[in-house]
């Protein structure tokens, strides 16, 4: 139980993120942006859980706190992929770099 | 005389109601200047005879405050503006008379009209102007006016040219008058006659400049009145229609310059050398403009030419102290001249062409316009008993008085080229058999004849106010209660009268020997100085010269500025200009709407400052 120390699971964490945060920045189709997203969530998710059971002082709240975020990532995930569709049925695409109104 | 202000004002309304309804009124827009020039020749008249029985009446309005300074803008009525007002609005109104027949058909009448209303009313206003800066202001429109009506005919490459540079030669003197006035200003501290030349009178200013600014204004003069060196416009000016050359470069605009010079008489006589120097460049005018006259070909060149020999007299008389014979002179040469040009129009009118080599015989077949010529041929040439004789006898006198005998002299053998001249003109237009083809000639409509006839009744004896057998009636009454004026009659030897007759009469001889008798051959000097002829009938060169010196260095000066404005100047705005401009090309690049691009740079931002903060402890100093 002791033999992972926190440090594999912050390694964990940040090699999630970055990974999400990669595939944030670079993909070119929104669904994989939005998945992206979700793994850079979750990545804070793995910390939550971490500190709460290996930080300086253990507490149930970070394991709760987990709980309100997967369920807030399942708000955004749903409302995201609505504003998606929206937006495919206006511009018949779902290409992030040709969703670029703000130009200029 | 109260309300003397209102005779400029009848040809500005003519001007405007022409503007704006001559559209409509075409051919009878004729008569709205004719009506409203009488109204001003009216009027001036009434003011002519009420200045006879009444002192000088001036009346001023406050125009502008700056500081101590109070510019005034008003009018005057004394001897000179008077009669100066009733020169010009009957040659105005004579010249309108006559542009109704002439002008007959052009297209472009009413504005014809129009222009010849504006350029009344300058010429008005000019002459009864109280102070400098009003003088210069209707100078400058006068120049105006001339511009217009010269370059009428604005399809003519040559009116163009010619309209241009009336303007330009007239600048070139304008900025001698502006800078003496300027002076003056410096020097009085006021633009009015008046102030002035009490200043003078006390010896408020040194005699140097007294010189100085007596100088200048004259510069401003002699670009107006057509004097070498800025003579060269006048000739090109008859580009312009017949009956404008009459009222503008014979009778009005350019006396305008004899007109300041008499106008500011009392400053020029403070400096024998200013009065020197007019005198100079009045008798070397007389003579050199005379000299060119004898071989031109173009009958209106051949008047321009003489236009220009007697402003130098006109010139001549003011610089020999000989105010009356200046004035004098101004008063018949303007009836006398635009008598010629008129009826040198009405030769044109029938003949269709300028060319007098292609004229000849027209003697018995312009039965009105033949004798009227030979009138102010006659005054001109200065033969006794017509006007002409009078003045000039007052002009040779005055320079033989003033002790300028070289000068004398000059004027003298000017006037034998005078009636020389003006005799081959006459011989060659009206005696003879036709040369050229002639087609269906015939006399013009009296509407144009009668304006000749008025003038041709003045050319003969407008003279007679003015002679030492009948009285000097004008001389006496222009000098009037103004001692600085000089003496209203200049006694000198009796000879000069004879010899003045005998010269003029000698020059008629000659030219019936060569024109009328044919008994010298004309082409005598063309063969014997082949040289002397060439040199006369390009005018010495001189425009050839202006546009090799001036010309030249002038376009060569604008080169290089303009290549400073292309090129520095213009470098240098267009530097700022790309800088800011490229600056924005960037700035527009970076918001380029794209999502993921912002995420990066934000993501970016915040790894640096990460770094930042690691790297001094989460403090920044």
């Amino acid at each position: 139980m002791s033999g992972v120390p926190i440090s594999a699971y912050l390694t964990l964490a940040l090699v999630l993120f970055c990974i999400g945060l990669y595939g944030a920045l670079t993909k070119r189709n929104t669904v994989i942006v939005l998945i992206s997203i979700e793994l850079m969530l979750n990545a804070v998710n793995i910390n939550l859980v971490a500190f709460s059971k290996f930080g300086m002082i253990p507490s149930i709240t970070g394991q709760v706190f987990a709980l309100f975020t997967i369920a807030v990532a399942a708000a955004e995930a749903a409302v995201g992929l609505a504003i998606l569709i929206a937006l495919y049925r206006n511009r018949k695409t779902v290409n992030i770099d040709e969703m670029d109104t703000m130009k200029n | 005389m109260e309300n003397a202000w209102i005779i400029p004002l009848f040809p500005l309304l003519s001007f405007l109601f022409l503007l704006l309804f001559g559209r409509r009124l075409k051919e009878n827009s004729a008569y709205i200047g004719m009506v409203l020039t009488l109204a001003s020749l009216v009027y001036s008249l009434v003011v002519l005879f009420e200045r006879f029985n009444h002192p000088t009446y001036k009346a001023e309005v406050t125009w502008l405050t700056i500081g101590d300074v109070q510019l005034t803008a008003g009018f005057e009525v004394n001897q000179l503006n008077a009669l100066m007002l009733v020169i010009v609005s009957l040659v105005s109104f004579l010249v309108h008379t006559y542009s109704k027949g002439y002008m007959h058909g052009d297209g472009r009448f009413h504005i014809f009209y129009a222009y010849l209303g504006l350029f009344t009313f300058a010429m008005l206003g000019l002459v009864v102007s109280p102070n400098l800066l009003q003088t210069y202001i209707f100078w400058e429109l006068v120049g105006a006016g001339s511009f217009l009506l010269i370059g009428f005919y604005f399809y003519k490459e040559e009116a163009k040219a010619a309209a241009k540079k009336a303007f330009i030669m007239t600048r070139i003197g304008d900025v001698g008058l502006l800078i003496g006035m300027i002076l003056l200003f410096w020097q009085v501290g006021s633009f009015e006659y008046d102030e002035i030349f009490q200043a003078v009178d006390e010896g408020a200013i040194s005699a140097g400049m007294i010189t100085l600014t007596a100088i200048l204004i004259f510069v401003g003069a002699v670009g107006k009145s057509g004097q070498f060196p800025l003579h060269t416009w006048l000739p090109d000016a008859m580009e312009g229609p017949t009956p404008v050359s009459a009222l503008i470069h014979a009778a009005t605009m350019v006396a305008a310059g004899v007109y300041l010079v008499a106008a500011l008489f009392p400053l020029f006589a403070a400096s024998e050398a200013a009065l020197m120097t007019i005198a100079i460049i009045g008798a070397f005018t007389a003579i050199f403009a005379a000299s060119i006259g004898l071989v031109q070909k173009d009958i209106k060149r051949v008047l321009a030419y003489s236009t220009v020999s007697q402003l130098g007299y006109m010139m001549l008389a003011l610089g020999s102290a000989g105010y009356v014979a200046g004035v004098f002179h101004l008063m018949t040469h303007a009836f006398f001249k635009a008598l010629l040009f008129l009826a040198a129009g009405s030769v044109i009118h029938a003949v269709h062409t300028q060319n007098i080599e292609e004229m000849g015989g027209l003697w018995k077949k312009l039965k009105l316009t033949g004798p009227l010529f030979l009138i102010g041929t006659l005054a001109i040439s200065g033969v006794p008993l017509f006007s002409g004789f009078f003045s000039k006898d007052e002009i040779l006198i005055s320079t033989w008085v003033h002790g300028n005998t070289f000068l004398f002299w000059l004027a003298v053998i000017a006037a034998f080229f005078t009636a020389f001249y003006m005799f081959r003109l006459f011989f060659m237009v009206f005696t003879g058999d036709a040369r050229g083809k002639q087609k269906e000639v015939h006399e013009s409509p009296s509407v144009m004849t009668f304006p000749m006839i008025v003038l041709g009744i003045l050319a003969i004896v407008a003279g007679y106010v003015n002679t030492p057998w009948f009285g000097t009636f004008l001389g006496d009454w222009l000098v009037a209660d103004n001692d600085a004026l000089g003496h209203g009659h200049i006694e000198g030897p009796a000879w000069i009268m004879i010899v003045a007759t005998v010269v003029s009469l000698l020059g008629i001889y000659l030219a019936w020997l060569i024109y009328g008798k044919k008994s010298i051959q004309r082409d005598w000097l063309t063969v014997r100085m082949p040289l002397t002829y060439n040199v006369l009938y390009n005018k010495y060169y001189i425009d050839e010269f202006y546009q090799l010196t001036v010309v030249k260095a002038t376009k060569g000066f604008t080169a290089v500025l303009s290549f400073i404005e292309t090129f520095i100047v213009e470098g240098l705005v267009k530097l700022v200009a790309g800088i800011v401009h490229g600056l924005g090309i960037i700035g527009s690049k970076i918001q380029n709407g794209q999502v993921q691009a912002y995420g990066t740079v934000a993501f970016v931002g915040l790894a640096v400052l990460i770094v930042i903060f690691a790297l001094t402890g989460g403090y920044l100093k």
